[in-house]
């Protein structure tokens, strides 16, 4: 992680350490001495708000595990047991599954964020891919601890979800066999999961630690998406983004705590209080909130193969979205054209959501099938087509220019 | 550190390429425990061993569900109308092609056996049911007929049909 940092320490004793493993200087460089630039807005404060939720679900996390036994027979019962006998354990569960949302929710805002203002594009590409992984890791993560409550929705969800790969040709059958280690979703399957979902956060940490240090080597992107060139055009990381972000965890946290204390019981699906039983399917499948989208598009498509790579297409396609946008210009703040399809775009995910929530039948379905004819068109048709025709408004010709006119 | 290239091949290059071999050979006997034991082990293998159901109990159209290697098996016995409605399905206006001889035994015509588990995304689809009176998934919205088969919604398939054999008229072994 670069910076200019002329770190040195006060101290004899971190001196002599400091000579023999530099961490001090790699702090210094990349939280205190670290140069941003001077117009970022609020929207940049969900790196620091989703590093925060990392940390929180890790130790709430690991808390459960203590508590938690992932076995078929005694899962539920166990999760029954932290929510009513273990102390604050109910405060626990739900920081943890609460927590999960509000992870979700912040990758949401920082992944649109990026998007708006052109994050992706050169030189950002390898940051955002990484980002992309880390959503990956976290859609399997959350995906496996709600299994891991072992309710009727847990069951049913991890029976469709990995059902997902016997639509794969040839293999598929096999593959699911080998993913459950049965025959059926079952005791090896929750045993797995368990293991994988304490896992993964941990990977999930380790490239956060690749993205930021990626984040670090280009400088981060800001509001006017164009290059600091200047002092004037940046202030140091310590005081003043530190206190923002503290600012912005703060205020988050009021909206976590909010749930988690007020309405626990909002975003959890009734049908997971009823122990699995795999001999009946629920009347009603529906993922967490924040899969919705993504069921929606699967559903939409009436063929089992293509709905399953439309579904991973949806997810995989952000990948190579620095090459599917061709405009140069970053900042949806000059794009007058490129910020109405954004717009379009936020809403059709928005609806797609909503139409996840709804029995694939009817206007439901027309409607998912427009919704997710725009998703894709969004990046192949729009974006390519948009950075040869659209016509950008003039660039500011510095960072301090656009905060403070042309007077800077 | 230099290397120096020669069109010849050396020694070294041999060493090069035997090691290189024997470490990709030892990675991928490696890869072979770690990969297989994710299978279901021989205690899940054991426990799927051939089951035998007992027909005489279950009436003139009636549906019941057993398990099987942990999946559910339907066993309908089929009235009649239900006989003749799968019968007389004409084969192109199925998704999934399969006359419904195929589906029974030979001279059991009555009784359809069936793996209980959606073709789609493995929900337990409903008895008696949807349009075609058959079984409708709850998930996605499958229908399927009297003899099992895909009619209408995203499932590529027809229930899939266990390995069953009449032990007597009365009863079948499942596996
Ligand atoms: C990326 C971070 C993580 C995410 C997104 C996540 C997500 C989830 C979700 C959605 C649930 C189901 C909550 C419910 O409905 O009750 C869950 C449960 C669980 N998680 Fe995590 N988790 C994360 C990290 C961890 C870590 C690091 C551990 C352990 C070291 C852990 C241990 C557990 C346990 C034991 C349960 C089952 C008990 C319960 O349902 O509350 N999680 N997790
Ligand atoms: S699982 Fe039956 S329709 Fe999807």
């Amino acid at each position: 992680m670069s910076g200019n940092s002329t770190y040195q320490p006060q101290s004899k004793v971190l001196q002599w350490f400091e000579k023999r493993l530099p961490i001090g200087g790699l702090m210094h460089s990349s939280f205190v001495a670290y140069p941003t630039p001077r117009n970022l807005n609020y929207w940049w404060t969900f790196g620091g708000i989703l590093s925060f939720m990392l940390g929180v679900q890790i130790i709430t996390g690991i808390v459960l595990a203590m508590h938690y036994t992932p076995h078929v027979d005694l899962a539920f019962k166990s999760v029954e047991t932290i929510m009513r006998d273990v102390n604050f354990g109910w405060l626990i569960r739900y920081s943890h599954a609460y927590g999960a949302s509000m992870f979700f929710f912040a990758v949401y805002i920082h992944m649109f964020r990026g998007l708006y203002y052109g994050s992706y594009k050169e030189p950002r590409e390898v940051l955002w891919i990484l980002g992309v992984i880390i959503y990956l890791l976290m859609m399997a993560t959350g995906f496996m601890g709600y299994v891991l409550v072992w309710g009727q929705m847990s069951f049913w969800a991890a029976t469709v979800i990995t059902n997902l790969f016997s639509a794969i040709p040839g293999i598929g059958e096999t593959l699911v066999a080998w993913l459950w280690g049965g025959y059926a979703v079952g005791n090896p399957t929750l045993n797995r999961f368990f293991s994988l979902h304490y896992l993964l956060p941990f990977v999930i940490a380790g490239v956060v630690i690749l993205h930021v240090w990626a984040l670090h080597v280009c400088g981060q992107n800001n509001p006017a998406g164009i290059e600091p060139k200047s002092d004037k055009d940046s202030v140091p990381f310590t005081p003043f983004a530190t206190s923002k972000d503290a600012f912005g965890i703060a205020c988050f946290l009021i909206l976590y705590a909010w749930f988690v204390f007020y309405i626990p019981g909002y975003l959890l699906n009734g049908d997971n209080y009823i122990p699995a039983n795999p001999s009946v399917t629920p009347a009603e499948i529906v993922p967490e909130w924040y899969y919705l989208p993504f069921y929606a598009i699967l559903r939409s498509i009436p063929n089992k193969l293509m709905g399953v790579m439309a579904l991973f297409g949806s997810i995989g396609i952000l990948a190579f979205l620095p090459w599917l946008d061709t405009s140069r210009v970053r900042s949806a703040r000059y794009r007058p054209v490129f910020r109405q399809f954004f717009w379009l775009f936020v809403i059709a995910c928005i609806g797609l959501g909503w139409l996840g929530t709804k029995p694939p039948e009817g206007v439901y379905v027309v409607l998912s099938r427009l919704l997710t004819f725009y998703y894709f068109a969004f990046f192949i048709i729009v974006l390519p087509l948009l950075g040869i025709f659209e016509k950008t408004k003039p660039l500011p010709n510095s960072i301090s220019e656009s905060v403070l006119g042309a007077k800077a | 550190m230099t290397t120096v290239s020669s069109a010849e091949h050396t020694r070294r290059d041999f060493l090069y390429i035997a090691t290189a071999a024997v470490g990709a050979v030892g990675a991928a006997a490696v890869l072979v425990p770690l990969v297989a034991q994710m299978n279901p082990d021989a205690s899940t293998i054991a426990a799927g061993a051939p089951i035998e159901v007992d027909l005489a109990p279950i009436a003139d159209g009636q549906i019941i569900k057993v398990f099987w290697r942990s999946k559910p098996i339907f066993i309908s016995h089929r009235s009649k109308a239900e006989i003749a409605a799968a019968q007389k399905v004409a084969l192109n206006e199925l998704p999934d092609p399969e006359p419904d001889a195929d589906r029974v035994k030979q001279g059991h015509d009555q009784w359809l056996v069936v793996i209980g588990i959606c073709t789609h995304l493995g929900c337990i689809p409903l008895a008696h049911q949807g349009e075609y009176d058959g079984w409708f998934c709850p998930c996605h919205g499958s229908q399927y007929d009297t003899a099992g088969r895909i009619r209408k919604g995203p499932a590529p398939k027809n229930l899939p049909l266990p390995p069953y054999k009449f032990v007597s008229d009365t009863k079948i072994q499942i596996g």
